[in-house]
């Protein structure tokens, strides 16, 4: 018998070409049915028609720092990135004393060193950390922009200005209105009528009033009521209006967290005979708060732009320095209000973008199952 | 105890006397408030190139941001004891009857309704703005009167279109307008070639036309359609104070006039001049009288100059706005600024 029978296993064909690498992966991603290949077609059209002017404009025809306002004001100049460049510093600190620079950044740096640990889960010291960015670090802020202690110079808040001020007031409002919003859920659940009523009459007090109304009140209607002469704070005004407007929000989200918990969570509570306050804290906090993070985030970074608003109101954040930088008459050129937008977008996207990302990050570390 | 309480009446009394006769020389409540917290609050824009703006080393300056530093420079003779909030044009009146700043030098209309019915005083015009056209040079258009059914750019709802609306009418032009909501969508409009002519306030014409690619290429026409006094402005019901803030912008004027600026007001100390001596405090005393000390011209001229030297630097032909002095010349050079003597 000398049968045909195979020692060795028969080298493996190659797949199809049509269903691997490149080929398979725009099949199954751009073309997989003609909805999809007409809209791939349209896509890559529009791409065509937008893209190449916009690179032009952005980067190859774009005037870089080190070019003069002469070079700007050329007809087919592109972004003037060189008026940004010269008035970095004013986006960034506003009209901050150029001699006092050192303060603000030296707050920065210990916020970024903070944070940074804060934010990665297996950095140790949480305790401490937390503490420090939560308590000391808005103390020392205070203390160092502000000046007036240890022989620093005072400066104003009227003088604290750009990015710096955007920072300060997300940084006060996230901080304040978590919270504060998970107080004021509470409380519109308690079953305690004045609690009850006064929670729920706050929330929808903040939440009927748009941002814009509060701010203006704020910074308007309030000094009218004060006796003449006493003036409280600019920023500090808005600080308020905008973390009490955020928490009202806050609450709402966190409040839809709660009622995501079932009733038996409650009662597993209660009868291993924990009181209110543990049971909220151990067992229907915890788990609420990981349904709604999504939700959370969402109002971070719908607060970080609405920082924008206090503008109105005269206060100089990033948006509001940009639009005070094209009145400089030295850079005035075609192009000089569109690259400052443009800068500032760039800004609030790289905020909003990270805030976003971690929140993906968080969500899944803490993922114990629940997700669909 | 009777003896008691009317002792202490007297003494009231009598305090009450006492300060009523000071009264009678400088009263103002607003001084002395700035000079205890040891600066000047003014309100500003939120940066209107010339007028006040944020310069290169992030220091508010311009025209009417002078005319604060020159109240400082008087009362305090220290032109930068000035604190500046930036207002929007809806919260400024607020702001000045709130007490939240002492003056609002913020490019503001002086109208009758808003110095008769806001409580506010205006201190008199700092710069005279009127409405005008610009067109492009290559139309050659030479007068207003030329722009019989020429496209219009122009923002919707302001007296800016109103103004037009009238002129047009008044002399029987054709009006054809294209309206936008948003200002800098107007200047866009214009400069696309979507319409004719752009018009708004005649500085901020200036100022936008230095923004185009090649600003030779379009002229402002000759004709201002529009009345638009530019001042500063305080709280109504301190006369002392409004004082103060007349005569600083008086003797900014005055200074133009006597040729005083801040390069030759010392030797002027030397001069013969009566009107120079009575200016700069040599010969008499009129600061006195406004609760200031007897060089407050002296000063505001030696640490912020005079009206001209203002203009020159912040709006002036050799600036990038580049306005000639027009209507906001001294009355001597074809203009209407006038300073009452200072004596």
């Amino acid at each position: 018998m000398n049968a045909q029978v195979r020692t060795e296993m028969a080298p493996a064909l190659p797949p199809p070409r049509r269903t691997s690498g490149l080929i398979l992966w725009l099949r199954q991603n751009l073309f997989a049915t003609p909805t999809d290949t007409v809209l791939t077609i349209v896509g890559a059209l529009f791409i065509l028609w937008v893209g190449p002017p916009l690179v032009e404009f952005l980067l190859t025809k774009a005037v870089w720092p080190g070019g003069t306002v002469e070079d700007c004001r050329i007809e087919a100049a592109g972004a003037c990135w060189a008026y940004i460049g010269a008035r970095f510093n004013f986006f960034i600190y506003g009209f901050y004393p150029i001699a006092e620079y050192w303060r603000p950044n030296v707050v920065f740096a210990l916020a970024a060193l903070l944070i940074v640990p804060l934010a990665m889960p297996k950095a140790p010291y949480k305790l401490i950390n937390a503490l420090l960015f939560f308590v000391v670090l808005p103390v020392v802020t205070v203390v160092l922009l502000g000046g007036g202690w240890f022989g620093l110079r005072p400066v104003p808040t009227d003088q604290w200005g750009g990015l710096l001020v955007t920072l300060i007031i997300s940084y006060v409002a996230i901080l304040g209105s978590l919270p504060l919003g998970i107080l004021l859920a509470l409380g519109r659940q308690s079953n305690l009528p004045v609690i009850k009523t006064l929670c729920t009459a706050f929330i929808e007090l903040w939440r009927a009033v748009p941002l814009i109304t509060v701010l203006f009140m704020a910074s308007i209607m309030l000094p009218l009521f004060l006796p003449q002469g006493t003036s409280i704070d600019k920023l500090l005004r808005a600080l308020v209006g905008v973390t009490l407007f955020a928490s009202a929000y806050m609450a709402e989200v966190i409040r839809g967290g709660l009622q995501a918990i079932p009733r038996g969570q409650y009662e597993a509570g209660a009868s291993l005979g924990l009181g209110y306050w543990q049971r909220m804290g151990f067992i229907v906090l915890p788990q609420a708060l990981k349904h709604v993070i999504p939700g959370i985030v969402n109002i971070f970074i719908a607060l970080f732009k609405d920082t924008s608003l206090v503008s109105i109101v005269g206060i100089f954040d990033l948006l509001n320095t940009i639009q005070a930088g094209t009145s400089d008459t030295n850079w005035f050129s075609p192009h000089q209000a569109v690259t400052g937008y443009i800068f500032a977008a760039i800004i609030y996207w790289i905020f909003c973008f990270s805030m976003s990302r971690y929140s993906m990050f968080m969500e899944r570390r803490l993922n114990t199952g629940h997700k669909r | 105890m009777m003896k008691t309480l009317f002792t202490v009446a007297m003494a009231a009394g009598l305090g009450l006397t006492a300060s009523s006769a000071l009264a009678q020389t400088v009263t103002s409540a607003t001084l002395d408030a700035i000079k205890a917290k040891g600066y000047v609050q003014c309100g500003v824009t939120g940066g209107v190139p010339g007028f006040s703006a944020p310069d290169a080393n992030n220091v508010w300056a311009g025209l009417e941001v002078d005319y604060c530093r020159a109240v400082a420079a008087a009362i305090f003779n220290d032109a930068e004891a000035v604190r500046y909030t930036p207002l929007t044009s809806q919260e400024r009146f607020t702001a000045l009857s709130a007490g939240e700043i002492d003056i609002l030098s913020r490019t503001t209309t002086w109208t009758m309704s808003r110095d008769t019915q806001l409580g506010i005083k205006f201190v008199g015009t700092m710069f005279y703005d009127g409405q005008g056209f610009m067109v492009r040079a290559a139309d050659g258009i030479t007068s207003a009167l030329d722009l019989s059914g020429a496209a219009i750019c122009i923002e919707s709802g302001t007296t800016t279109e109103l103004n037009a609306a009238d002129y047009f009418a008044a002399n029987s032009l054709e009006f054809n307008t294209v309206v936008f909501v948003d200002q800098d969508e107007v200047v866009k409009a214009y400069e696309d070639g979507r319409c004719d002519v752009y018009t708004t306030d005649s500085s901020a014409l200036a100022a936008e036309r230095s923004k185009f690619a090649d600003p030779a290429a379009h002229v402002i026409l000759p004709e201002i359609i529009s009345k638009e006094p530019l001042g500063p402005v305080v709280r109504q019901g301190d006369d002392g104070f409004f004082n103060i803030a007349r005569w600083t912008y008086f003797a900014l004027l005055e200074a133009e006039e006597l040729g005083v600026s801040s390069t030759n007001v010392d030797e002027m100390l030397a001069s013969d001049n009566p009107a120079i001596k009575r200016l700069l405090g040599v010969e008499g005393d009129f600061g006195t009288p406004l609760g200031l000390t007897k060089d407050w011209a002296y000063q505001i001229i030696k640490l912020v100059g005079n009206y001209s030297e203002s203009y020159e630097k912040h709006v002036g032909p050799s600036t990038a706005i580049g306005l000639a002095r027009g209507l906001n010349a001294l009355w001597r050079d074809g203009g209407i600024q006038y300073s009452p003597p200072i004596r």
